[in-house]
């Protein structure tokens, strides 16, 4: 069975908590715009994939975790790095290919890793996540911590046989997993209304005998509550879900994508379904938090995107001596 | 009539081609349209490389998109292949074999031996390898060196625009499972490309240069690598002989040999990580059948072994460059007992 969850008010969180998750909000809004200008100068190296629209889903989701979770991501990762606490000055060096980054410039935009903040590696192959999230969940439950582990997966990816076995494996095992599935309408050109078979992608979890929610991804308070249930059910012992989070994503597939195959939904959706305007409409009106705070929030975020591109631009590459380093621990 | 035009192209240009003379030539991948069922433009890539773009129109329902399954539709070309059609799947990346190898190395390669004779898979798998683009280490292997280690498989290197016309027409019209591999850094170097359809032959190496003192043998890329240093080479006097074997699988060891035994030095250029590549293997069929001819060790030039790295920096140090390939050949020169 699939619920539709509509916008549900969140008792949990206070005035500082809401204004933390519109500062990560924020921050990932802002890197990735930064890096779509940036990106245009020819500076950047490699394949660049933004994660800008889909910020709810990430924020929603992570702000229920702390250290003893894990989670797996993309190659579309930047925003889930930041959610799970990642340091900004460091993945953004890393993207540079600098020598301070997160992977010492070996891994780049798309292996940004910090396992002592359980962020197992943005990934570079389409489905490589959700396995390993059923290892960290497996090792969190024999080990009695309490611990879960979320698999940040695309549409694309949900087609993926690596990401429906591990479904069944973590339902099997009755792991503490959470799947979430980032409906960004698309697979590269690919619509996933074409691409996924059945309506939903949350309609497949009943063929691996978990819930499937699905939830409206610009809408950071029905992510946030989706998530709360489901990570509340994986800690209790009650197993895996799958949540299906519904969204744009505002760029290209890649920076450098023409997107012809196209029509106007990123305009549409930046005007009246942004979930950062949302979020700040809604908390202003209930008088949750002030414009002010948010304002200075935005002001906060927008000088550190800036510090940490000057800092990565001034700093070091890696040199010939780092090449043959870390392949192994002891050879 | 030859015309300048990219590896891009003559790929494209050969998949027209045969899709044209052979209706059983059909053409499966992800987004090689691109755009299924999107509001936009239905051909919308053409493949992540473009190489495809503009087949879908041209030959309506032969052009198949999939989606992000590489096991099923890498097994589906196979399967297809025995049973009539001649498919050509594009497994966008090599590095994405490790998501679909068991279709190719234990179903299409195993076929024909173990049904005794009875099958015939005649599928192409093309895909990109190679470092250059700042893809880091899950976009950026040379991994053909796995594919030639597996009997069964026909393993496919072009180094140049002609090459990849010809040899990919040569793969469609094989009858055995065929690995064809496109560097991901050449898709735009161009060369003279006849226009008419041809095929070159699968285990018979180019001599890409003529030369007394020491052969080279690169693969793929790597050949244009080798040319580098030829050039630099010969203005200290040193005539480099480069051989292209076009095919590591199979493999045209007498080319190599005849070479070897005139020059009585060899490097071999490989891009691929240094254990159990292309430069061990033909450095060990040299040992082995041309010992007496040689003149010098054998000198390999190879990617460290390490995955590939991110930072431009590192990367550049990581791929065999001309500098490194002069090195070598100065070496084996200059090798006195
Ligand atoms: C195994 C594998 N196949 C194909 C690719 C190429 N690729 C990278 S991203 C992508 C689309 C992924 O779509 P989706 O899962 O919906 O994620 P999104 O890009 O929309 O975030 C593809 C096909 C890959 N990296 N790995
Ligand atoms: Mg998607």
């Amino acid at each position: 069975m699939t619920d539709t969850l509509s916008t549900a008010v969140s008792h949990e969180l206070d005035g500082n908590a809401l204004l933390d998750a519109y500062r990560t909000m924020r921050t990932i809004r802002a890197f990735e715009e930064r890096l779509h200008d940036e990106f245009a100068t020819g500076e950047i190296p490699g394949f660049v994939h933004l994660y800008a629209g889909e910020e709810a889903s990430a924020t929603g989701v992570c702000l229920h975790l702390d250290d003893r979770d894990a989670i797996a991501s993309t190659h579309r990762g930047h925003g889930h790095c930041i959610a799970k606490g990642v340091d900004v000055k460091a993945m953004m060096a890393e993207i540079y290919g600098r020598r301070t980054g997160s992977c010492h410039g070996k891994g780049g935009s798309m292996h940004i890793a910090d396992l002592s903040k359980g962020m197992l590696g943005a990934n570079g192959i389409v489905g490589g996540g959700p396995p390993l999230i059923c290892g960290t969940a497996l090792a969190a439950k024999q080990k009695g911590t309490g611990g879960v582990g979320v698999a940040f997966f695309g549409d694309g990816a949900s087609n993926q046989g690596t990401t429906l076995e591990a479904m069944n494996l973590a339902s099997v095992w009755q792991l503490p997993a959470i799947f979430v599935a980032e409906n960004n309408g698309y697979a590269e050109a690919t619509s996933s209304t074409w691409s996924v078979a059945a309506d939903n992608i949350a309609d497949r979890a009943a063929g691996f005998g978990m819930p499937g929610v699905i939830v409206d991804g610009f809408d950071f308070f029905a992510v946030h509550e989706a998530a709360a249930e489901a990570i509340q059910r994986a800690r209790e012992g009650g197993g895996p879900t799958l949540i299906e989070v519904k969204f744009t994503r505002y760029f290209g597939h890649f920076e450098g994508d023409q997107q012809t195959y196209r029509a106007g939904e990123v305009a549409y959706a930046r005007e009246n379904l942004d979930c950062l305007k949302r979020f700040r409409a809604r908390v202003t009106e209930t008088g949750q938090v002030e414009a002010a705070r948010l304002d200075a929030v935005d002001a906060q975020v927008a000088d550190l995107i800036d510090a940490a591109v000057e800092e990565a631009k001034a700093a070091p590459k890696p040199t010939a001596a780092d090449l043959e380093t870390d392949v192994y621990i002891e050879y | 009539m030859a015309r300048t035009i990219s590896y891009r192209e003559a790929l494209g240009e050969a998949l027209a081609q045969e899709m044209e003379r052979d209706e059983s030539v059909i053409v499966l991948g992800e987004d090689n349209a691109g755009g299924a069922g999107s509001p936009g433009e239905d051909d919308a890539w053409g493949g992540v490389l473009g190489v495809t773009k503009g087949l879908y129109h041209r030959f309506p329902g032969r052009v198949l998109d999939t989606p992000i399954s590489e096991s099923a539709f890498v097994g589906a070309a196979i399967g297809a292949a025995t049973s009539g059609l001649r498919p050509v799947a594009e497994l966008m990346f090599i590095d994405f074999m490790g998501v679909c190898f068991d279709q190719i190395f234990n179903q299409a390669a195993k076929f024909r031996y173990m049904f005794g004779g009875k099958a015939k898979t005649p599928v192409v798998i093309r895909t990109m390898y190679g470092a250059g683009l700042r893809a880091a280490a899950q976009h950026s292997q040379a991994l053909y060196p796995i594919f030639t280690h597996i009997p069964g498989l026909k393993v496919v290197v072009p180094s140049s625009p002609y090459e990849a016309k010809g040899l990919l027409i040569q793969s469609i019209r094989d009858d055995d499972p065929v690995i064809f591999c496109e560097h991901k850094a050449m898709y735009d170097v161009t060369g003279d490309v006849p226009e008419d359809s041809y095929t070159i032959p699968f285990g018979e190496a180019g001599v890409v240069r003529d030369g007394d003192d020491v052969t080279i043998v690169a693969i793929g890329r790597m050949v244009s690598v080798a040319e580098e240093a030829a050039k630099q080479l010969a203005e200290s006097g040193v005539e480099a002989e480069i051989i292209d074997p076009r095919t590591t699988s199979p493999l045209d060891t007498e080319t190599i040999l005849e070479s070897v035994e005139n020059t009585g030095r060899l490097v071999v250029v490989d891009e691929a990580t240094p254990r159990c590549n292309l430069a061990t293997d033909i450095s060990a069929l040299v040992a082995k059948e041309a010992f007496g001819s040689l003149r010098a060790p054998i000198e390999m030039v190879t990617a460290p072994h390490t995955p590939v790295p991110f930072s431009d920096a590192l990367e550049d140090l990581y791929i065999p460059d001309a500098q490194r390939v002069a090195n070598a050949v100065k070496t084996v020169v200059e090798w006195k007992r």
